[in-house]
């Protein structure tokens, strides 16, 4: 089962997300240039984090406009799983894949630390091996996390099923406590925290074992077994 | 900007004519304090730089340690001090991107920055917090963007800070030892400028760092811009991977002018450069200014023809700017043309190579009568001055600071920030521990002795994790070096750290001088700066959560020693007094026994008692655990002393291990067997933090309280002000 993670020009994410598909999740990663064109036969698309383009102008919304963002489009319409984390999340909102916008934080600063989200739909590719309301310890690190959406796409999001996540506390003032957001079809999953700086237990402070079960449900989603 | 009679007269006769303006203008760049250590490296040969783990002779800008399997990290500190007193926020990021740029020099990819700030006193001082606030967003701004994580350092306050900024940042690379650049070259190998285009910012600021800060010279600040810098890096890693790299150097202090002379001199060659050649983002600079320019995120990259165009295109590829600017010669000459015409021809090692110099040294007179003091009072009620203790910026939690770094991005962080120190996982299966301390205030009150305790706390910050020491680097910023008293102190420091370091068998692998730290209100105490790297075989120590009845154990032995300490600074606002003094021998002895405890599996918490003393670095303990304790003063190991020099002695050498009860025996018969002062100090339990002399408490807080001051002060402040 191939995965493939999308470079743009100031991912940093890219090469955490590769080792925890391929080394710890036994997936077939690879990562992919936004100039060059989707390999064929993957199975799902990952959007890492990062600062592309150093985030000017807005987070996420010079790479959304990349070349391969045509591609990904296909794809997620085509119901191929799409995940984007952080920076990825950005893109896909600002590439109109995901409603609402990533303002800053109230902080006004840049925030990395541990905190807990709570599963608000399982029945994504990504956490259809998590029960609802279930709390995952996960890294955040971002300074534009604020998900923000007019009260009538808050009403739509909630009466889809399309909140995936939101945060076990008040972090950064996001409408709804919203983590993370699915479209309609549920395919194409956006989410502020990092699950990849979560799921080996060496780097998690406290339980890894609930942020990699956003991996295994990816797995389950493929047909792979455990 | 321009060189004194005596060099001027050695240039003339080493090339036996006048100079002409520009070649002036690159020697004066290059024989600056800043990038010659003109008064320091004279002193700077007594440091150990050998080690059975060091690589070393290819000239690399940072310092290369082999952790095994094939695998090698790098490290290197640098300040950017003068820049960030003018301008923080490009100055702190600028600073950030100058270091990394020499972990990338080495062919390594970069893993981790520490970063070591000092200010003024924020509590009082408007200008001091400004400079605080956006220094940190500067290094936020920048390594955030860049993805290395932050994964730890230090912060000071001090008055004799104000007005300016010490920004010191160290960074650790890691990669394979068979894809470290060789640094060769060969007649007809060609150089390529990689990165940033040259502008007209940071203008001679090598000399402007070379001089007390006066004026503000706002076009020698450089601008940052890490979304460049970022691809950069990976341009580089990418050259590297295609072996298209020879050799290889950074462009930082001096421009164009130190880099193209320092690699032609280290590598033995000649380098010929046409300037029309260089990409610009201005339009009709002169050749000195793109000489001496130190726009940031560039390097400087020789390789051969058959290389050439697979790195064009790896630059393409990223769509990072580049300008073959020249090529290799065998003549040994740097030579300078614009179009046709040679506008400066120089032979390198010449300009590499300033003439140094003999700076006279005299014991400062302020020394004289510092250990004498009137002893302070001891305060009424104890219980406040540790709540007030907690909430001095300089010893409360840096979590407001630390926060706003990606300390976790590269997914290698696994003992975080905000711990003693920090411990990485490389991809050998072993863990790498690091952390950079400093201490103006001990250093002040006793150049030698304080440094020596900064090496100390470095080494026992890293054994905190589990780690051995296997090497360091040093940074060493004093005031005006012209000044006997001052060079003084730079001598009792690089002393200290080589008897320290020979001593402890931990080889100096890179460093850095930084003189002529001073403003109108005079020179900054002395600040030097160690960074010590501990490498773990197996497994680090990751504080376990304390549980009720656990122990805590104190090794080491308490002493009148509080010259210079936060105490006797913050609550008396009194300098002066005896410093802390390593005994080499017996701390050895600790660290040893210390580090066999944590390896044989029965330390549930190592840590380093240190900044605030005995009563902070329990504080602290049950701060992070959310437990109360009762420590029993009488039974500390200790010197003769009042209640309040017990709570806040910053004697070196001192842990404090907390274990299970079952454990207690077998880990005191340890430390008795090797005659190692220490003591069962007290218990964990319940939510107040008390220390009791006999069975009368001498101070009580409660858990929560101290969690208040200590956790929230710092954030408090800078943002009510």
């Amino acid at each position: 089962m191939k995965v493939a993670v999308i470079v743009f020009p100031g991912s940093n994410c890219d090469r955490d997300m590769h080792h925890v598909l391929k080394d710890v999740f036994h997936l077939e990663s690879q990562l992919v240039w936004h100039t060059d064109a989707l390999p064929k036969n993957i199975d799902a698309i990952v959007l890492p984090g990062g600062f592309s383009y150093g985030d000017r102008l807005r987070a996420g919304v010079i790479a959304a406009h990349s070349p391969v963002i045509k591609d990904v489009k296909k794809m997620a319409e085509k119901g191929m799983p799409v995940l984007g984390v952080c920076n990825g999340f950005q893109i896909l909102v600002e590439s109109g894949l995901l409603p609402g916008a990533l303002l800053k934080n109230t902080s006004l600063n840049f925030m990395c630390k541990w905190t807990e989200i709570i599963v608000k739909n399982n029945k994504t590719p990504f956490t259809n091996k998590l029960k609802l309301d279930q709390r995952i310890p996960i890294a955040i690190a971002n300074g534009e996390g604020r998900y923000y959406a007019d009260e009538k796409t808050l009403a739509l999001l909630q009466k889809n099923n399309q909140i995936v996540f939101t945060y076990g506390e008040q972090v950064n003032g996001a409408s709804l406590g919203i983590a993370g957001i699915s479209n309609k079809a549920g395919n194409v999953v956006g989410m502020m925290p990092h699950p990849e700086r979560s799921a080996e237990q060496i780097i998690n402070p406290k339980n890894a074992k609930p942020a990699s079960l956003i991996f295994e449900s990816l797995l389950n989603t493929l047909g792979v077994t455990a | 900007m321009s060189l004194t009679p005596q060099e001027s007269k050695y240039l003339e006769s080493k090339i036996g004519r006048k100079p002409n303006p520009l070649e002036l203008q690159i020697v004066a760049a290059e024989w600056s304090e800043h990038c010659s250590y003109k008064s320091s490296k004279k002193h700077l040969r007594i440091l150990p730089k050998e080690g059975k783990r060091v690589i070393s002779g290819l000239g690399y800008d940072s310092g290369v340690l082999d952790v095994g399997d094939g695998y090698v990290v790098t490290v290197h500190i640098e300040s950017h001090n003068h820049p960030s007193a003018v301008e923080p926020y490009g100055g702190a990021a600028t600073g950030v991107g100058g270091v990394i740029r020499d972990i990338l020099s080495a062919g390594t990819r970069p893993i981790a920055i520490l970063d070591g700030l000092r200010f003024g006193n924020i509590e009082k001082d408007n200008h001091a917090m400004w400079l605080f606030k956006n220094a940190v967003r500067g290094i936020a701004d920048y390594g955030n963007c860049l993805g290395i994580p932050t994964i730890g350092g230090e912060i000071e306050f001090d008055k004799c800070f104000t007005n300016y900024a010490l920004v010191d940042v160290a960074s650790i690379g890691f990669g394979k030892k068979e894809n470290l650049i060789q640094n060769k070259a060969e007649k007809g190998d060609w150089v390529v400028l990689i990165g940033g285009s040259t502008g007209r910012d940071g203008i001679g600021g090598s000399q402007f760092a070379s001089d007390k800060l006066e004026a503000e010279n706002r076009s020698a600040v450089q601008i940052p811009d890490p979304f460049i810098e970022k691809l950069v890096i990976e341009v580089i890693l990418e050259a590297r991977n295609q072996k298209c790299i020879k050799a290889m150097k950074d462009l930082g202090g001096g421009g164009l002018s130190c880099a193209i002379s320092e690699t032609a001199d280290a590598l033995g060659v000649g380098i010929e450069l046409d300037l029309s050649l260089v990409h610009k983002r201005e339009q009709n600079m002169s050749p000195s200014e793109l000489m001496v320019s130190e726009s940031q995120e560039r390097m400087l990259v020789i390789t051969d023809t058959k290389k050439l165009v697979a790195l064009k295109k790896i630059c393409e590829k990223f769509r990072v700017p580049y300008s073959v600017i020249g090529t290799v010669k065998e003549d040994k000459l740097m030579k300078v043309k614009l179009d046709k015409n040679t506008i400066a021809n120089l032979p390198s090692q010449i300009v590499a190579n300033a003439p140094l110099l003999d700076r006279p040294s005299s014991v400062p007179k302020y020394l004289k009568n510092i250990t004498n003091i009137k002893k302070p009072k001891t305060p009424q009620d104890l219980s406040k001055t540790l709540l007030r203790m907690l909430s001095n910026p300089n010893i409360a939690s840096k979590q407001w600071v630390y926060t706003q770094y990606d300390h976790e991005v590269g997914i290698r962080t696994v003992v975080k920030p905000g711990s003693d120190g920090s411990v990485l996982r490389l991809d050998n299966g072993k863990f790498l521990a690091a952390k950079i301390d400093g201490n103006s205030k001990h250093c002040y009150v006793n150049p030698r002795d304080g440094v020596m305790g900064c090496f100390d706390e470095a080494c026992r910050n890293v054994i905190c994790t589990g780690a051995t020491p296997i090497g360091m680097v040093d940074h060493l910023q004093f005031g005006n070096p012209e000044d006997p008293e001052i060079f003084w102190t730079f001598k009792e420091s690089v002393q200290a750290i080589t008897d320290y370091a020979k001593y402890f068998k931990i080889p100096c692998v890179g460093g850095k001088v930084s003189l002529y730290n001073e403003t109108d209100g005079g020179p900054i105490k002395p600040t030097p700066l160690i960074g010590v790297l501990g490498l773990i075989e197996k497994k680090p120590l990751v504080s376990q959560k304390i549980q009720n009845n656990d122990l805590v154990i104190i090794v080491g032995t308490t002493k009148d020693e509080l010259g210079g300490s936060e105490y006797y600074e913050y609550i008396h606002d009194l300098v002066g007094g005896k410093c802390p003094t390593v005994d080499m021998k017996l701390s050895k002895k600790i660290q040893d026994a210390v580090l066999d405890l944590i390896q044989s599996g029965m330390v549930q918490v190592a840590h380093d008692c240190s900044k605030g003393g005995l009563g902070i670095a329990v504080s602290k303990l049950c701060i992070t655990n959310d437990i109360g304790c009762t420590i029993s003063l009488e039974k500390i190991p200790s010197e003769k002393l009042h209640a309040d020099e017990l709570l806040f002695s910053e004697s070196h050498s001192r842990f404090l291990l907390v274990i299970k009860p079952a454990d207690e025996k077998k880990a005191l018969a340890l430390l008795e067997k090797r005659g190692i002062p220490h003591a069962r100090a007290g218990k964990f339990s319940g939510k107040d933090i008390v220390f009791q002399e006999k069975t009368s408490a001498i101070v009580r807080v409660r858990v929560d309280k101290a969690q208040e001051k200590w956790l929230n002060s710092l954030g408090a402040l800078v943002t009510h002000g």
